[in-house]
């Protein structure tokens, strides 16, 4: 009996608003607690909401961005609830008519194959406020709780799957790339460890070949890409086991277990939630009109796939190359704006994907904890280029614009560390060094070609490095055979 | 002496011209309210110091020559659901005793742009819930007319107030019939407007889709002038509706030559008082004989008009009262040892019967397996009323019924039957079903006891209320 994983995901991602989705507190992170704070997002008796322009407009993104039908009129809702985060004792989110429907994202496996995941829906709506526990780790054995409201009504788009995926291996892809795909739309940052994207993952298991789904497990308030993996591994085998031991899935929320790598129950369907969903009176229906569609649509940034079609045909970078840099897009913006400055894209791509990543892994940092500017790296890769200094003094020269950010053209000069590639200025050097060797010189004439790399490096230490290693090759060569 | 007993508009041409004194207007409203509220107690704080500033500041104007706005200068009180920065707003509930707010509602800014003087804040039913007055968690209001009744509610501190003339002007809110129903017990004149007109920030949130704040006056020129100074778009409040404010006093004449007057069966017929009925007759005997024709309409969607309001309303007002939880502000009960134990203990030590009654029904009426077969229905069955209204304007200009079915009932007379008490409002509920605007003013005195005429107009046809309105009064003065 062999059974088949079905897995959805549901995604929160907070939209990139400068301010909250219903009032103008801004949503800057980690300020003081309950200082971007007003009568609106604190639940102040008398408050009412008010739609934040921006925020529709990435929800806009969102949807063209991942091929959704947008309801040019769409509803919001109170979902009703006691918890001390939520000011209100509601939040207001969307129901039965949510902002777009029926989109995919277009994932591709390691074995090559294109699969679409579907997504069912995305809406709008406002996030809680943070609930510190005092007295312990976290809630378990806290002696109070401490309310944050910093983040009370910031804007959350919550993107629903179908449930397409069918391996740990989908549901990572997909991740990937609607995280990816968010990054680019400009929609949000993403970044699952500031809280810009939370997942909870819905696994079940059907016979195989069978048409209808299984009982399904929720497991809430994953922290990582890399635990989510876990968690659908375990459910996985967690379920096979209750199954093929004759007993029944129980649909229930469950708990991921860091340590432990497992999931335990949480709460039973018994239990959960009665949200009273009822459309929200203070709110009229969401328009969206087609120009507004149209205008947005006009100014969507590149997308993943655009751009790495872009970085093959147009930029000549290998498929690996363009991924590689495609899936980052700190690094690929790096990269473009660098490439704007040298008009060298793959030599470019070679620095920002081994070279830098090589030395922030070294320092165990992250590329904006550097002084390193595109601007800079261009100018350095043109040094390069023109002859300047050479591949191996550009290290160092890497080093000084990491560490100080100072121009490159600044830190050759002051250090005379240009490129010798005046043929007048090596000829002595390559004169003398033969003179001073002359058993060296014997075994080259005798047919030993590998006495010419210890001749490169006499002369490369005689010049502190600065020779042009491709004219002293040639003029060893020349000199020797003569 | 009797400076209080004018009206606003009366007292704007002495004020300009310096006969009276600001400071003399707000002492002689505090004098009086000394002499009085103790018996009727209309309020439930008093802005002694701060208005007799105010004042001061206005009479220093008026010595520089300035030119006075229409109200500026007049003292108003204010019903404690509105929200002033820095002051104590109760709603009359135990649950926010010492609650202050951190901001103004937007009607407040516009008070204060005109100059208004805020006397105090008038007492009310807890969080507007009520017919009555006495489900405030602090006083009952009397009735001034004769104590023994109640003012109506849930603005029965305002009406009161005006009544008395322990104000010359205030302001209610009304979310199915909480301004027109008081107004018409004490026998004052008070106005809900068009949903959407005026701005709903900082009003203490009832029921979203039905709550508007409106005046309560001695006559119609002095709620038209206070409309002028509340109406209008406000970006806070999304329901706001944004349209030109006409200026309303010059709705203010008697042509009604050919006004058309609907009268619907459903509100004048069974569980009327006899002479309500009679005291609405004869006033449209009175407009007829002023050029305007009526006829009986019937309105058949009416009947269910109490039922959907009162699952309607409620739903909404659980999920509105749901922020009072205890963890921000107001009340937090000492019991809470648990998270739970403080939700329940501070909700169920901190609201009053009625709140929780229509929390627990609203609650019940969105729950799983019920919200079908009861909001929704009831979200229908507004819409069938609201057809019915738009049907009716077709033919006629302005509706006519009684404001309630009875006078002024005696205090504790209904209290022991909710349903006894949902009745009182039969007449006024259908109109915020529909969002339109209402005027109550009085017609009739039967038994020593004020009855009111309620004039219903198209969506944001404020103006033909008034002008019906005006023309009867001034036709029977």
């Amino acid at each position: 009996m062999t059974f088949e994983p079905v897995i959805g995901l549901e995604v929160h991602v907070q939209a990139k608003t400068k301010t909250k989705l219903f009032c103008a507190c801004a949503t800057e992170f980690g300020e003081m607690q309950n200082s971007n704070i007003c009568p609106i997002c604190t639940g102040q008796p008398g408050a009412l909401p008010v739609i934040n322009r921006k925020a529709v407009e990435l929800a806009i993104k969102a949807a063209l961005a991942t091929n959704c039908k947008i309801n040019t009129k769409s509803i919001f809702a109170r979902k009703n609830y006691f918890y001390p985060d939520l000011p209100k004792g509601y939040q207001i989110s969307q129901f039965e008519k949510p902002f777009c429907e029926h989109g995919y994202v277009d994932i591709e496996l390691s074995d090559g194959t294109a699969k679409k995941i579907g997504l069912t829906r995305i809406h709008m709506e406002e996030d809680a406020g943070k609930n510190v526990h005092q007295g312990a780790d976290g809630i378990l054995g806290s002696d109070y709780s401490l309310v944050d409201l910093n983040r009370a009504c910031t804007p959350l788009l919550e993107i629903v799957s179908e449930p397409d995926m069918r391996s740990v291996e989908d549901a990572r892809l997909f991740l990937d790339q609607l995280k990816l795909t968010m990054q680019y739309a400009g929609v949000s940052d993403a970044d699952m460890e500031k809280g810009q994207l939370r997942v909870d993952v819905n696994v079940s298991l059907r016979k195989k070949g069978a048409q209808e789904y299984g009982v399904r497990a929720e497991i809430k308030n994953m922290n990582s890409f890399r635990n989510i993996e876990r968690a659908i591994k375990y459910e996985i085998e967690r379920q096979t086991e209750v199954l093929e031991s004759g007993g029944e899935v129980a649909q229930e929320t469950r708990n991921f277990d860091d340590a432990t790598g497992t999931t335990t129950s949480l709460r039973s369907k018994e239990e959960s939630h009665d949200y009273r969903y009822f459309p929200e009176p203070d709110l009229l229906p969401l328009e969206v009109s087609k120009e507004w569609i149209e205008q947005v649509k006009s100014e969507m940034p590149e997308l993943p796939a655009a751009r790495n079609k872009r970085y093959i045909e147009e930029l000549g970078l290998s498929d690996y190359d363009a991924m590689v840099l495609v899936n980052n897009k700190i690094y690929s913006d790096f990269f473009e704006a660098a490439v704007s400055v040298c008009g060298e894209p793959k030599l470019t791509c070679n620095w920002v994907t081994s070279e830098i990543p090589g030395y922030l892994k070294d320092k165990n940092i992250e590329l904006c904890d550097t002084k390193l500017t595109p601007n800079n790296l261009g100018k350095m890769i043109s040094l390069i280029k023109k002859g300047t200094i050479s591949g191996k003094i550009a290290k160092t020269v890497l080093t000084e614009m990491i560490e100080k950010g100072t121009d490159p053209e600044i830190v050759v000069k002051n250090s005379g560390m240009t490129q010798i590639a005046n043929p007048d200025e090596l000829e002595p050097v390559i004169n003398a060094i033969l003179a001073a060797n002359p058993a060296q010189v014997e075994q080259y004439k005798k047919g030993e070609q590998k006495v010419l790399g210890f001749f490169v490096g006499q002369i490369m230490k005689e010049t502190k490095g600065r020779a042009n290693p491709g004219l002293v090759n040639q003029l060893l060569k020349e000199q020797l055979s003569s | 002496m009797t400076l209080n007993t004018k009206t606003a508009h009366e007292l704007h041409a002495r004020l300009q011209s310096g006969e009276i004194k600001a400071t003399e207007l707000v002492n002689s409203v505090f004098q009086t309210i000394d002499q009085k509220d103790n018996d009727i107690k209309a309020y439930l704080s008093l802005r002694r110091e701060k208005a007799i500033a105010e004042a001061e500041a206005i009479d220093l104007n008026i010595q520089k020559g300035e030119k006075l706005s229409p109200l500026e200068g007049i003292p108003i009180a204010v019903k404690d659901n509105i929200c002033i920065q820095g002051e104590v707003t109760t709603c009359a509930s135990k649950f926010l005793e010492n609650f202050k707010s951190s901001y103004n509602a937007t009607v407040i800014d516009r008070l204060r742009k005109a100059g208004m003087i805020i006397i105090g804040k008038t007492n009310m039913d807890e969080f507007a819930m009520g017919s009555s007055t006495e489900n405030s968690a602090y006083q009952v209001t009397r009735n001034p007319r004769d104590t023994a009744t109640v003012p109506g509610g849930s603005s029965g501190g305002s009406a009161a107030a005006v009544a008395a003339d322990e104000a010359i002007v205030a302001l209610g809110s009304d979310t199915g019939g909480s301004i027109r129903q008081p107004a018409s017990f004490c026998g004052v004149v008070g106005m809900k407007p068009t949903y959407g007109r005026v701005s709903r920030y900082g009003l203490v949130a009832f029921a979203s889709s039905l709550d508007q704040i409106g005046p309560l006056t001695k006559d119609v020129r002095d709620t038209a002038e206070l409309l002028n100074v509340i109406c209008g778009k406000d970006k806070m409040d999304s329901t706001s509706v944004d349209l030109p404010i006409p200026d309303f006093t010059k709705a203010l004449n008697q042509d009604i030559q050919g006004l058309k007057i609907g009268v619907p069966k459903e509100l004048i017929g069974e569980g009327v008082d006899e002479e309500v009925k009679n005291s609405v007759l004869s006033a449209l005997d009175q407009l007829k004989q002023q050029g305007a024709e009526w006829a009986e309409i019937s309105l058949p969607s009416f009947d269910k008009a109490l039922s959907t309001y009162y699952i309607i309303a409620p739903a909404e007002a659980s999920a509105n009262l749901a922020r009072y939880d205890g963890v921000k502000y107001g009340y937090r009960s000492k019991q809470a040892p648990t998270l739970r134990d403080m939700y329940f203990n501070t909700r169920s030590e901190g609201f009053g019967m009625e709140v929780k009654r229509r929390i627990l029904i609203g609650t019940y009426v969105l729950s799983a397996g019920y919200y079908d077969a009861y909001y929704l229905k009831a979200q229908k069955a507004r819409t069938l009323i609201l057809n019915d209204f738009q049907k009716a304007f077709e033919s006629y200009d302005v509706i006519i019924s009684p404001t309630a079915p009875t006078t002024a009932f005696k205090v504790g007379e209904k209290t022991s039957d909710p349903l006894q008490m949902y009745m009182s409002d039969f007449a006024t509920i259908p109109v915020n079903m529909a969002g339109l605007p209402a005027i109550s003013i009085p017609c009739n005195i039967s038994r020593g006891l004020p009855v009111g005429l309620q004039i219903i107009g198209k969506p944001f046809d404020e103006e033909t209320v008034l002008k019906v309105a005006y023309s009867y009064e001034q036709g029977t003065k």
